[in-house]
């Protein structure tokens, strides 16, 4: 159990290529962390730099309060599970999960019993004989994960592991990691480019774009309180709308003029924060969650928007409707039972508490 | 879905293009069969003439009249001969202490040399990679002049020692560049994951990667043992005394005397010393294929 933090990590590659551009991250004893982003982003160069895989350019990498730059990885006291699980294909189960201690020459019964304890969390004591090539991808994954537990290290990484599953596997595995971690309770750095994964799993998601880190929080923060653009468009699924408008004055009281001459008002406490950007060209952003039919029972904090379908797509539980406004894609999440058709106006209402402004030069979130 | 269905039954060239495919098949696979067939008898004409001479007497050997592909009185003389002949006897060891030593020495350094050339990033392994391949470019018959005054200096002429020392120029690039092949085929993960479960470069190689590369190994033995077992020309060069012989050069040497050929004998030795390969092939060739065409497709 340890601490991991990361110091002004700079990965250069040959060529000069910047993965990884000076980011600073500490991750406390037992967080379960989850660095998210799109490909490129330097999600997995930063875990690989923590296991040790990948050379540190420049900064300092400590974990458990020891400096690791220069400490190979197997003595780092780490357990690390890869997208392709990376299992020994010659070894049986109990021998892919033995092989870490056998190395470090543990004794055969303190090996026996923390392989089975392990095969008794994950549920695969009945595979312990079989051979990597005789399971499937979920029980591959189990046994990957079984060989970082058995070895009881400092510190769990995780680079994508459930990016070969297919999704319904994926949600179940999604489930399993999480229990294990209530179960083990080891620090945990977690790669994923799905930010479903990121919001479920973490304790704080560390969102990542261009080899620089967005923002830090725990999810529901980042879902409600995104610090740039980026962060805004890239948590939540469906992402955010954001559609141009200008913040204009009307006595005491703020409005967003929208295309199409759309006027929405900013709710009375929310002028303060925005007062000092009045008259100025913003990106006003909204989740499609928070368009919905116009049937609240509460109106207060709401403004009425109407917008003409273009694309519909029943999910069951819910129906997603898209529309176009000016240049911008907007899609809303409604009951099923809202009866809309496509290019018929749609009377919507914008929950204006829920709204973010964005600067559109700084991309950030006023 | 309906639409689909009927746009499919709406396609009848579709199924026509399948009826084509089958005979397109039909007669691919007749013209395989035929070329086959044709390349099996040129290819195995010379061994069966072996056979049939090597089961005659020389006398009927000799004799001008009849079939020469019929044998008229078979007899296992020649083969009898051989084998109780010490000096057979002697060839035969010395081909096998040469090829035993030469494959272990070979698969030593070629995995050796491989692992480091596939996976240890070092500072001009690639060149290195391409360099190991282009020396087995070169010729036995171009090398062996050099190679005279080097086993010469070293005092190893006439001496199967002298043939363990140079056989690993012709055995080991090539074997080093099928292990090169094969080991790069094996994901990166893996010794990644060995890394971290706290294995070092030589716990690496035996532990994960030999077993995992079995069978290009073993294709690379193959190899090793074919070319060390067959090797002609070196040995004609450094041995002249018939108690180092391997088997290659001493059938042609002992059993051709002057102008006098004891075609018998000479056709059951060459069988009999190409027996070994043929049982080591049938024995592992799955092992083969598979060890070479790993390397050969990954990209």
């Amino acid at each position: 159990m340890a601490q991991v933090s990361l110091r002004k990590i700079v990965k250069a590659f040959e060529g000069g290529v910047q993965a990884v551009k000076g980011i600073d991250l500490d991750i406390d004893d037992h967080e379960f962390v989850v660095l998210v982003g799109p490909s490129g982003c330097g999600k997995s160069t930063t875990l690989r730099m923590i296991a040790g895989l990948e050379e540190i350019t420049s900064g300092d990498i400590a974990i458990g309060g020891t400096v690791v730059n220069d400490i190979p990885p197997r003595d780092r006291d780490i357990a690390m599970v890869f997208q392709n699980y990376a299992l020994y294909p010659h070894m049986s189960v109990y021998d892919n999960m033995a092989f870490g201690l056998m190395l470090r020459k543990f004794p055969k019964a303190e090996i026996d019993r923390r392989v089975k304890e392990a095969a008794r969390i994950l549920d695969i004591t009945l595979l312990l004989d079989r051979k990597p090539k005789a399971l499937s991808g979920g029980q591959r994954q189990r046994v990957a994960m079984g060989r970082a537990i058995v070895r009881d290290p400092k510190v769990f990484l995780f680079d994508e592991p459930l990016s070969n599953l297919d999704a319904k596997l994926r949600v179940q595995m999604r489930t399993e990691i999480k229990k294990v971690h209530q179960t083990v309770n080891t620090t945990t750095v977690y790669v994923s480019h799905d930010q479903v994964e990121a919001m479920t799993l973490a304790d704080r998601v560390v969102v990542m774009n261009h080899g620089i880190i967005e923002q830090v929080g725990p999810p529901q923060e980042l879902y409600h309180n995104p610090a740039t653009k980026f962060v805004a468009g890239f948590i939540g699924s469906p992402a955010m709308n954001f559609i141009p408008a200008k913040l204009e004055q009307a006595s005491g009281a703020l409005r967003l003029h929208l295309p199409q001459g759309i006027m929405l008002d900013v709710p009375a406490a929310r002028t303060a924060r925005y007062q000092a950007h009045a008259g100025k060209d913003v990106l006003f952003g909204i989740r499609p969650e928070h368009l919905t039919d116009d049937k609240p029972t509460d109106k207060s904090n709401t403004a009425p928007i109407t917008l003409r379908p273009e694309v519909i797509e029943p999910m069951g539980m819910e129906t997603l409707v898209h529309f176009k406004l000016d240049g911008s894609e907007v899609s809303a999440r409604l009951d099923p039972a809202t009866p809309a058709a496509v290019g018929a106006p749609l009377s919507l209402i914008a929950h204006m508490d829920q709204m973010h402004l964005i600067d559109s030069t700084s991309d950030k979130v006023l | 879905m309906s639409a689909t269905v009927a746009t499919n039954r709406d396609m009848p060239s579709f199924y026509g293009k399948a009826g084509s495919l089958r005979s397109e098949r039909r007669w691919a696979l007749i013209w395989a069969y035929i070329s086959l067939i044709f390349s099996a008898i040129i290819l195995l004409t010379p061994p069966v003439y072996m056979l049939i001479t090597s089961l005659k007497t020389s006398g009927e050997i000799a004799d001008q009249k009849g079939n020469p592909w019929i044998v008229r009185n078979p007899t296992l003389e020649n083969y009898w001969e051989l084998i109780t002949n010490s000096l057979f006897q002697g060839f035969f060891i010395n081909s096998v202490i040469v090829t035993l030593v030469v494959v272990a020495l070979t698969m030593v350094i070629s995995i050796m040399a491989a692992f480091a050339l596939a996976r240890m990033r070092f500072w001009g392994s690639q060149v290195l990679a391409t360099g190991v391949f282009l020396t087995y470019l070169v010729p036995d018959t171009l090398l062996f002049i050099p190679l005279y005054q080097i086993v010469g200096g070293l005092g190893l002429l006439n001496s199967i020692w002298g043939l363990v020392l140079v056989y690993p120029t012709l055995t080991v690039p090539f074997c080093t560049w099928i292990m090169i092949g094969y080991f790069a085929s094996i994901p990166k993960e893996l010794d990644e994951a060995a890394l971290i479960d706290g294995a070092t470069w030589p716990q690496m190689l035996l532990k994960i990667f030999v077993p995992v590369a079995l069978p290009g190994i073993i294709a690379a033995t193959i190899f090793a043992f074919t070319v060390s077992w067959a090797a002609f020309v070196y040995p004609t060069a450094f041995i002249t005394t018939p108690d180092q012989m391997p088997l290659t050069i001493g059938v042609v040497s002992q059993l051709v005397r002057g102008d006098v050929f004891i075609w018998g004998q000479i056709t059951a030795g060459a069988l009999l010393a190409a027996l070994p390969p043929v049982i080591v092939y049938a024995f592992l060739m799955d092992y083969y294929i598979a060890g070479l065409t790993a390397g050969a497709t990954k990209g």
